[in-house]
């Protein structure tokens, strides 16, 4: 059986970032345990001999000449934040009170 | 009409003999989408304007006498998780909503050199993650030829658009079928090329290692003139193929599979596929042993942990690449209650932008890569992507190509798989194993099924860089087929009833 958890699934939203709802955390828990099952066979298919693939076509060392070329302006690069001031991103504190 | 139910490639023809301006032929499109999506839901974005503007250029440098490329004018759909400047782009997604990319994706730069108008964005499952548009947060795009179906997914913005006459042609992207898929179920032909063929600068990612930009068409010859005109080495995606894989447009000329060996994927074939689809797959098979190709059996068995696999990378990887939607720099930002910190913030802009589908992956995939389990979960899965790529390897020694069903049933009903995310899945069995190990893969219509009457699909792939293989049998293959019918896949779809 899974150990997805509604626990388990609160402490991931909450390394993931996301804000889950109670009836949400309920849901996800036991859709995700039936789909942890399922993939959890992968443990099954290998052994300590199988060499891991990353990408399926290696390539390493990607290098390009390093010169400079026109980008975004200051401008461009903010026109999507939700807020800045001064020509930078605005964000809340990054501390709490506490 | 007539001009609607052209191929890009025929179009392409007319205009470069001025029998027709690109102005005329954009109109006619445009007329067309603003009469069937608001029914179909294709598009997420129509641009007009834009298209037009295009349009006009295209056909005054043309009247000139300039020399221009081969699809110069034939107008084109892009999928909505590509970055275009001036337009909305949403990946589907809430978080998304109203943001207007300062830059283009390398794809989309390449569409405007070749001078193509284009059209509007189409409609995806949000992010791309999907089979069937369901989790797209702008509503599903329905299939043209039952509207109560999906036109798959994630790509079925693009493949109802090009099914429906409502673009010749049209981009997608495919991480574990969202081109092949989607194409399967509408009629259409879709294309996943090698891994690293078609630079993915500027494609909002889902998972980097599997994903690959590709040409949704309603013929071999226009996929092949499309994935010319995307391809080739751009140095602003460190994954992009150095070297050219050669002519498309000219493999696809190809009149003759005498001698071409074909491996049946037994894995992919038989049990858990609807007889219908069987059937047609057989039909199409007996059709190329007649014109001289040789059938060979290949045994994939790894294939059976590819869709475990698959949903432990696909979402590793989105997990990350997701992370960059954190309220700063560009969509959504909600303010929690109580006093807020740039992290509540960010949980609380999360928890309003992305849907279930969504937020189910990000925790799976976080899941996936945490300490403890990093090693039995996406440790193993890499494995097996190692397995995965040995089977085939080992297949292409019997094989010059491989075959299956693109999947396992044609359209189904929307709403019948959304409550259960482990039967959608299942939907990807024949399509993911290409990705994982980076193999190209086309989508050819082979029929209807007898039992519903709905488009069926089969696929080919081919080793990695070996691309041309595709369009040289599904030429022959679609060649085949349309003597047999007399007729075009697209000529038995049904009229569309819209008011």
């Amino acid at each position: 059986m899974s150990e997805i958890t509604p626990e388990l699934v609160r402490h991931l939203a909450g390394l993931a970032r996301i804000e889950v709802s109670d009836a949400e955390v309920a849901q996800f828990a036991s859709q995700l345990a039936l789909i942890v099952d399922s993939v959890a066979t992968v443990k099954a298919a290998v052994n300590d001999e199988i060499p891991a693939t990353s990408h399926p076509i290696p390539m390493a060392n990607v290098f390009r000449e390093d010169i400079v070329k026109p980008s975004l302006t200051q401008a461009q690069a903010l026109s999507g934040a939700a807020d800045s001031e001064s020509g930078r991103f605005k964000v809340s504190a990054i501390l709490d009170e506490e | 009409m007539s001009l609607l139910n052209k191929s890009a490639s025929e179009l392409a023809a007319m205009l470069g003999s001025k029998e027709i301006s690109s102005v005329e032929l954009t109109k006619a499109q445009l007329d067309n989408i603003d009469k069937l999506n608001p029914k179909i839901n294709s598009y997420l974005t129509v641009t007009h304007e834009l298209a037009l503007e295009q349009a006009r250029q295209v056909d005054e440098l043309r009247a000139k006498g300039e020399k221009l490329s081969a699809l110069a004018g034939v107008p084109i759909a892009v999928k909505d998780n590509l970055t275009t400047i001036g337009v909305e782009t949403t990946a589907g997604s809430n978080i998304l909503k109203g943001w207007v990319p300062p830059y283009n994706a390398t794809v989309v730069e390449k569409i405007l050199s070749h001078r193509m108008p284009i059209l509007g964005k189409t409609n995806l499952d949000e992010f791309a993650m999907g089979s069937s548009t369901e989790n797209s947060a702008y509503g599903p795009s329905l299939n043209p030829w039952d509207l109560t179906r999906t036109p798959g997914g994630s790509g079925g913005g693009s493949s109802s658009a090009v099914a429906s006459m409502q673009a010749p042609l049209a981009i997608g992207s495919d991480t574990g079928g969202s081109i092949r898929f989607p194409a399967s179920v509408t009629g259409t032909v879709g294309v996943k090329p090698t891994y690293g063929a078609v630079s993915r600068y500027g494609l909002i990612a889902l998972g980097s290692s599997l994903d690959q930009i590709g040409p949704v068409t309603r013929n071999v010859m226009d996929a092949a003139m499309l994935q010319d005109a995307i391809a080739g080495h751009d140095e602003m995606d460190a994954t992009s193929l150095p070297e050219s894989l050669g002519s498309m447009t000219e493999a696809a000329k190809n009149d003759s599979v005498k001698g071409l060996k074909i491996g049946i994927i037994k894995e992919l074939t038989g049990e858990g596929f609807q007889a219908g689809v069987s059937e047609r797959f057989q039909e199409a098979l007996d059709l190329l042993v007649a014109s001289g190709a040789e059938i060979v059996e290949v045994s994939c068995p790894s294939f059976q942990y590819a869709i475990a696999a698959y949903y432990l990378i696909q979402p590793a990887e989105a997990s990350s690449n997701l992370a960059r939607f954190d309220s700063v720099r560009f969509g959504l930002r909600v303010m929690p209650e109580g006093p807020a910190t740039v992290e509540k913030v960010m949980a609380a802009t999360r928890e309003a932008g992305f849907g279930p589908e969504v937020k189910r992956r990000i925790i799976l995939g976080t899941y996936a890569l945490s300490s403890g389990y990093y090693d039995a979960y996406y440790g193993s899965a890499q494995k097996v992507r190692t397995l995965i790529q040995a089977d085939l390897a080992k297949a292409f020694e019997k094989a010059d190509v491989l075959v299956s069903p693109t999947a396992p049933t044609t359209a189904f009903k929307l709403g019948e798989k959304q409550e259960d995310p482990l039967a959608m899945y299942l939907n990807d069995i024949a399509t993911i194993p290409a990705n994982l190990a980076g193999v190209p893969g086309m989508s050819l219509p082979v029929g209807l099924a007898k039992e519903d009457n709905l488009p069926v699909g089969a696929q080919f792939l081919a080793p990695a860089r070996q691309d041309a293989r595709l369009y040289k049998v599904g030429a022959v293959l679609e060649k085949l087929l349309e003597e047999k019918w007399s007729k075009r896949m697209l000529d038995f779809a049904p009229e569309l009833k819209v008011n």
